[in-house]
């Protein structure tokens, strides 16, 4: 079955220059082996396509059964530089929650 | 120096400057705590400061601190409580003059000893130090600062704990600084306190990890935390966080007892990857910190424990900060009402766009948003909605160039649709967008030879 991540992930963003990171963090511990299996770069740069210019990179922190996420050229330039009513990307965070993910049951 | 002691606590007061003024007196008065840290500076605020003290040498520090400090130095005082502040800004002297002097109005003369914080500010010394070959590139485009040398408003390297525990070990209660690290404002108090070496790789990470968990303030302690939002006591009497360390690096996050908000792994957790890069590697002038190493245990309620945390050597390098003029931008909004509202506000956009380009005139960008429909999430945010019945958007379209004229004429454009563009428009009561300077910031890495913090003590 799917399952929006909204219901297995909280998660906080910010941003360094014209990168908005996403901290993607398992509602349970159980939860974080599904989210390191399924939430992948890739799969995050093709879920922001058309958000983002740059590239993806991941980080796992399973101490905090938490993900890192590094999207560059996020941001139109970042800071104050940046047009975007969130220019500091601290709502990125909730686009990454939409993700569906394929769960076993 | 007497014993180390047992524990130590450290209450974050400030997040930024503009934080909630409430916060640094309930900190100091809602229960016992060794230290009160704040937070004042972000990325542009030193070119603001710096534009300040160029019209008025006697400013460019934060001015809300001076009356943080009128409320709580009493209380401060009384209660042996220090205070750790990064609120000098571009001139930390002329900050601590100014609360000498708050401070001698309320009875406290011969009662504290004020550390001053300096050595940050690189302003006047950045055509040497390229003269002498430090490019200072930066750090996300590689570019030498020679490129925008011309339109340099401030320069400050990032300095460490170091000179705050050299204030405090002089006898200071309360440091002021420029440019100081946000992490080292907590590290400097723990350090001091139980007699931390500079090379005690994993104490030094834990005191940065803990600096950096209380170092926005209320974001740690239930403030913008996503998970069970709804069920967040008491928002309105949030409680701000104070680390509880023991000498061993070890620390409890809590907060003063009869305060709302709450402390718990998943607050505490939505900190820790707040602006997060390689967890592996948070760097600091200090040292650097692993934050894979970070255990987080519940420990009681609204009392997080941290444990675990390990770090490796300090780097050579210190970063700069370094802000510049870039150009100009504006934003202008109008909001279009039901039905269709969503197709109105596109239609006007390609109209203004329609309208610039048969000016001729230039950008760097325009960007159009649509509030209440994409704005945040773009493309993913419209997937299940029922566009059409959307009952209002505001259209905010947004230009920036390196030139103040077209962001002029662009400012213009924006009213003249409510009569000649799409129907049903409404909320232009603010006025014509004003254009608006853009100072931007310039990352750079320098030899941390090359600067020599400076402690200096003013017996109030």
């Amino acid at each position: 079955m799917k399952r929006k991540l909204v219901e297995l992930a909280h998660a906080r963003s910010g941003d360094k220059g014209d990168t908005a990171n996403i901290g993607l963090i398992a509602l349970k511990p159980q939860y974080y082996p599904l989210l390191v299996k399924h939430v992948t770069a890739a799969r995050v740069a093709r879920h922001f396509r058309g958000m983002i210019t740059g590239k993806v990179e991941r980080f796992e922190l399973p101490n905090l059964s938490a993900l890192n996420f590094l999207l560059h050229g996020a941001l139109d330039g970042g800071g104050t530089i940046s047009l975007k009513t969130d220019a500091q990307g601290k709502v990125f965070s909730t686009a990454l929650l939409r993700m569906e993910i394929e769960v076993r049951k | 120096m007497t014993s180390p002691a047992a524990t130590v606590r450290v209450a974050g007061g400030q997040g930024f400057w503009g934080d909630w003024l409430e916060a640094p007196y309930r900190q100091v008065t809602g229960g016992a705590v060794d230290y009160l840290m704040m937070d004042y500076l972000a990325e542009v605020t030193m070119s603001i400061l710096q534009k300040q003290k160029s019209r008025d040498p006697a400013r460019g520090y934060a001015t809300d601190f001076i009356t943080q400090m009128e409320r709580i130095l009493p209380t401060t005082v009384k209660r042996g409580i220090k205070v750790t502040a990064n609120a000098g800004g571009v001139n930390p002297r002329g900050c601590a003059m100014a609360v000498a002097e708050v401070a001698r109005r309320l009875g406290l003369g011969g009662r504290l000893t004020i550390g001053v914080v300096t050595g940050d500010d690189l302003l006047g010394r950045l055509d040497g130090l390229i003269a002498r070959g430090h490019a200072l590139q930066n750090l996300d485009t590689g570019r030498p600062l020679h490129d925008v040398r011309d339109r340099v408003l401030s320069a400050n390297a990032y300095l460490g704990a170091a000179p705050v525990v050299e204030a405090l070990q002089r006898g200071a209660q309360l440091v002021i600084t420029g440019r100081v690290t946000d992490t080292g404002l907590t590290l400097g108090p723990l350090m001091h306190a139980f007699g931390w070496a500079p090379d005690a790789w994993d104490r030094i990470a834990a005191g940065t990890v803990a600096g950096h968990i209380i170092e926005c303030g209320a974001q740690c302690s239930g403030g913008n935390c996503l998970k069970d939002w709804k069920r967040i006591p008491d928002m309105a009497n949030i409680g701000y966080p104070i680390v509880e360390a023991r000498p061993d690096g070890t620390f409890d996050l809590i907060k003063h007892p009869g305060t709302g908000g709450r402390i718990d792994v998943a607050s505490v957790t939505e900190q820790l990857v707040y602006e997060m890069g390689d967890p592996g590697e948070y760097i600091t002038p200090d040292g650097v910190a692993d934050f894979t190493t970070i255990q987080l245990k519940q420990a009681g309620k609204d009392r997080v424990r941290v444990s675990g945390i390990t770090g490796k050597p300090a780097t050579d390098k210190l970063k700069v900060s370094i802000a510049y003029f870039y150009g100009y931008k504006a934003v202008g909004t109008l909001v279009y009402v039901w039905p269709d509202a969503l197709e109105k506000a596109k239609a006007a956009d390609r109209i203004v766009r329609q309208r610039l380009k048969h000016l001729g005139l230039q950008f760097e960008a325009i960007h159009t948003e649509f509030v209440g429909a994409n704005a945040t999430h773009g493309p993913l945010a419209l997937q299940d909605v029922d566009v059409a019945a959307i009952p209002e958007v505001q259209l905010r379209i947004g230009v920036r160039a390196r030139d103040e004229k077209p962001v002029d004429r662009f400012t213009r454009e924006i009213a003249p649709l409510i009569l000649n563009g799409p129907p049903s428009v409404t909320g232009f009561a603010g006025g014509r967008p004003k254009p608006e300077e853009i100072v931007a910031y310039w990352p750079a890495l320098i030899d941390k030879r090359m600067v020599q913090p400076a402690v200096e003590l003013i017996q109030v």
